[in-house]
């Protein structure tokens, strides 16, 4: 049977520009080439720049996800410039970082992820579309289109909740070097609760039930889109002082086992990817992100990220599935579904974070840029494990770094030629309509795809192994 | 830019396009929105050297919800974040509709645009084999729209991509435009990202009265006109030279890099988030990002402007 290949240029309900192409034999998917294809080059433009801005301008890596950049950054500039974050300003910081969670998961499920399974009314934005595979009856499909929209309000008013400590999103601006500009008072705890209270009773009663509704009738892809089945977390969200107890461990999980994660470990290939190739395989902190835009063989502007030499997939599923709190199954639903129950979890805990802060006390410490030092930050983003490192020279940025979620998830083959996560996903995937492959688009976008964020980062180098994890 | 204005506040007080819970499921609603969708301005928005938080943005508006913008105001023939269609399905729908509404419709543009090496660092898109660069559809479509929206600071000014030493040669939506074939208006909405009102506002404006009055940067001086120094509640505060010295202090933020006085928009009034707060409103000095001088300009955004740039207090001026 001769081999076809499908292209889809722009992939579209995600963030960024992805370009996905897959050879199809007997109908059956046989390989799978995932392409980033936009660069900006935001580490080359950091480079001897003041380091208290990092935080300031890694947030517009992305304008979906800008509190996890906001966040890795900001703690990598703590650790540059020694000092300690008061309570106060750790809570504040943990807030934040899950109130934008919640908007995220909400945004996709319902905004990005749900039109491979519901079909909108026949107006624009919701036609053109895939024609084919959509199995809710009239009615219930009807009432995941109302919960679309309800689901708009939602995640805008999980943006007025952070904006609450944060100043407007996206992105917030409170966030600086030392802690938080804000000071927690009780009018602000109380507007931040009541908004909190209102998307926690969505997550469950309405995000939740919904998730488990498209489970239901889409049971096929429990067992679709699995992938390699390795899973990565950093951790995130320090629940003390000293970041030693974290709301989400970090670990990881492969061939069955859940292990300890050491970001020494990590690396980053270029071979597929459109960068010169003398800079592969060295951990982040070293040399130069060199473009080659016109490389024979490369095909993406993601660089491979491998941890130990194994690919690995990041995001709610990850980090839930580390902390124990999701074992369920690797493939599409389950990535749907630890999204969801990572909500409710947040929304939960966010509660009690709210009650531990201290109306009218300190919640930054008091700064002074160092003439050097060098930092990292680790936390876990909405799509998952984010790292930002700092070089601090002169009392300038010498060097700035990012291994970020979805240059886990979407970037290419590495060195060895082993596929990255989505790619590995899709193979073996069996396409029904070549011209309608909504089974692509699904494994795609059960990911949470970040394409801003995933282009451009460096890779880890040797001199990790000073750091701690915080 | 065809509704006369009671066409427009027709479809804006249609009771039958309502976005209520048991509304949608009623066929007539269904019915009526793709009547009203018949009457409303298409839009294509596209996206180059971009972040997407200007699309976020507008998501957050206040009133009309985005649901109400959907579904009433505008016709979303092109949006990458959030349209049904993928690849290219998508992508040709764009041309088609640009094509076939020509002179009609409205291009928005969120991102800068690259034009190092042919502009091979944005590409958004392919059709028959061949990737297009942002720049090669922006000049393939642009002159056909009936006007061109610049949203946000990276496709105004240029932005963060563009700032030094602009690796990919991002350059502004305007610098493309103006060199097409034939003129098309333009305007720019600055921030970064802008605030949803000011982008809707626009929108509502040419759909009902036509171009708002522009500065010499094509902004709606509607939006832009004065600084947030301006407006500032902290304003008494820096007059009475009672300035914070670090970061969580009351009082004016000049000393700890803000740049109010260079950021040209009305937050201090307007706020963010429904209202919700603003910058200055959690203790932070203002980052300047409602500018085209926005980053490089206002960075450090932490170190105070020289005393030679800050404004005169009253008592200064003769």
């Amino acid at each position: 049977m001769a081999t076809q290949k499908i292209t889809i240029d722009p992939v579209t309900r995600i963030e960024g520009h992805l370009k996905m192409t897959v050879e199809v034999e007997d109908g059956v998917i046989k390989d799978a080439y995932s392409s980033g294809t936009m660069w900006r080059g935001i580490e080359v433009i950091l480079k001897g720049r003041d380091p208290r801005d990092a935080g300031v301008i890694t947030q517009r890596i992305c304008g979906v996800c800008p509190m996890a950049h906001g966040t890795a950054s900001i703690l990598a500039i703590d650790d540059a410039f020694k000092v300690k974050v008061p309570d106060n300003g750790r809570i504040i910081r943990n807030l934040l970082l899950g109130a934008n969670h919640l908007q995220s998961h909400i945004l996709h499920f319902y905004h990005l992820a749900a039109l491979d399974y519901v079909q909108g009314p026949d107006v624009a934005p919701f036609v053109p579309r895939y024609k084919g595979d959509y199995r809710l009856p009239k009615k219930l499909n009807d009432q995941y289109v109302a919960h679309y929209l309800q689901a708009l309000e939602m995640r805008k008013k999980a943006h007025e909740m952070l904006a609450v400590f944060g100043g407007k999103m996206p992105p917030q601006i409170t966030m600086v070097v030392g802690g938080v500009t804000v000071k927690p008072s009780v009018d602000k705890i109380a507007s931040f609760l009541w908004r909190l209270r209102e998307i926690r009773d969505f997550v469950e009663n309405v995000y939740i039930p919904d998730v488990l509704g498209v489970a239901e009738v889409y049971a096929d892809y429990a067992k679709i889109g699995v992938g390699h089945g390795n899973l990565l977390a950093y951790g995130g969200f320090p629940l003390d002082g000293a970041g030693k107890e974290k709301l989400f461990k970090s670990g990881r999980y492969i061939k069955g086992r859940v292990l300890v994660m050491d970001p020494a470990k990590i690396t980053e290939d270029v071979k597929y990817s459109w960068y010169k190739d003398s800079t592969s395989g060295k951990a982040p902190f070293d040399g130069m992100t060199e473009p080659e835009p016109e490389k024979a063989g490369a095909y993406t502007w993601l660089k491979a990220p491998r941890y130990d030499d194994q690919p690995y997939e990041v995001g709610p599923l990850a980090r839930m599935w580390v902390n124990g709190d999701y074992r369920q199954g690797i493939s599409v639903i389950d990535r749907h579904a630890a999204r969801a129950l990572e909500a409710k979890k947040l929304a939960q805990v966010m509660e009690d974070w709210l009650l531990q802060l201290k109306p009218g006390e300190l919640a930054c410490a008091e700064t002074k840029v160092p003439d050097s030092g060098e930092g990292m930050g680790l936390t876990e983003g909405a799509r998952g494990a984010l790292g930002h490192w700092i070089k601090v020279k002169g009392k300038k940025i010498e060097n700035y770094q990012a291994v970020v979620p979805t240059t886990w998830n979407c970037g290419p083959r590495d060195d060895k030629g082993v596929r990255g996560p989505v790619e590995e996903a899709l193979v073996g995937t069996a396409i029904a309509d070549v011209d309608n492959p909504l089974e692509i688009v699904r494994i795609i976008r059960s990911f949470d795809p970040c394409i801003a964020c995933a282009v451009h980062l460096i890779k880890p180098s040797g001199e990790m192994k000073k750091f701690r994890v915080i | 830019m065809e509704l006369t204005r009671r066409e427009f506040l027709k479809l804006c007080s249609a009771s039958a396009v309502g976005v209520g819970l048991s509304q949608i499921a009623d066929p007539r609603l269904v019915a009526a929105m793709e009547e009203a969708a018949a009457k409303k301005p298409p839009v294509i928005w596209l996206q180059g050297a971009n972040c997407t938080g200007c699309a976020v943005s507008l998501l957050n508006t206040a009133h009309p919800t985005i649901a109400e913008v959907l579904l009433k105001i505008i016709s979303l023939e092109y949006h990458s974040n959030v349209m049904a269609g993928s690849g290219e399905l998508a992508f040709s729908h764009m041309e088609m509709i640009a094509e076939r509404a020509k002179g009609k419709y409205f291009l928005l543009v969120e991102g800068a645009i690259p034009t190092k090496d042919n502009g091979i660092y944005c590409t958004i898109g392919e059709k028959d084999g061949k990737e297009a660069t942002i720049l090669s559809v922006l000049n393939d479509i642009g002159p056909k729209a009936a006007a061109i929206i610049a949203v946000g600071d990276c496709a105004a000014f240029g932005g963060i991509p563009a700032a030094k030493p602009n690796p990919t040669g991002c350059k502004p939506v305007s610098e493309i435009v103006n060199a097409f074939p034939n003129k098309v208006p333009l305007i720019n909405i600055q921030g970064c990202p802008p605030h949803p009102d000011w982008l809707l506002g626009t929108i509502v404006h040419v759909l009902l009265y036509g171009l708002p009055e522009l500065d010499d940067k094509a902004r709606p001086k509607l939006f832009f006109g004065e600084t947030v120094h301006q407006n500032c509640p902290n304003y008494s505060y820096f007059q009475e030279g009672k300035m914070a010295k670090k970061m969580g202090d009351k009082g004016c933020l000049i000393e700890l890099g803000c740049k109010g006085p260079m950021s040209y928009s009305d937050c201090p009034l307007r706020k963010w988030n429904s209202g919700v707060n603003w910058c200055i409103g959690v203790n932070s000095p203002c980052i300047g990002c409602s500018s085209d001088q926005f980053p490089d300009g206002m960075m450090p955004f932490y170190s105070a402007l020289p005393k030679d740039k800050w404004p005169k207090k009253d008592s200064e001026i003769v």
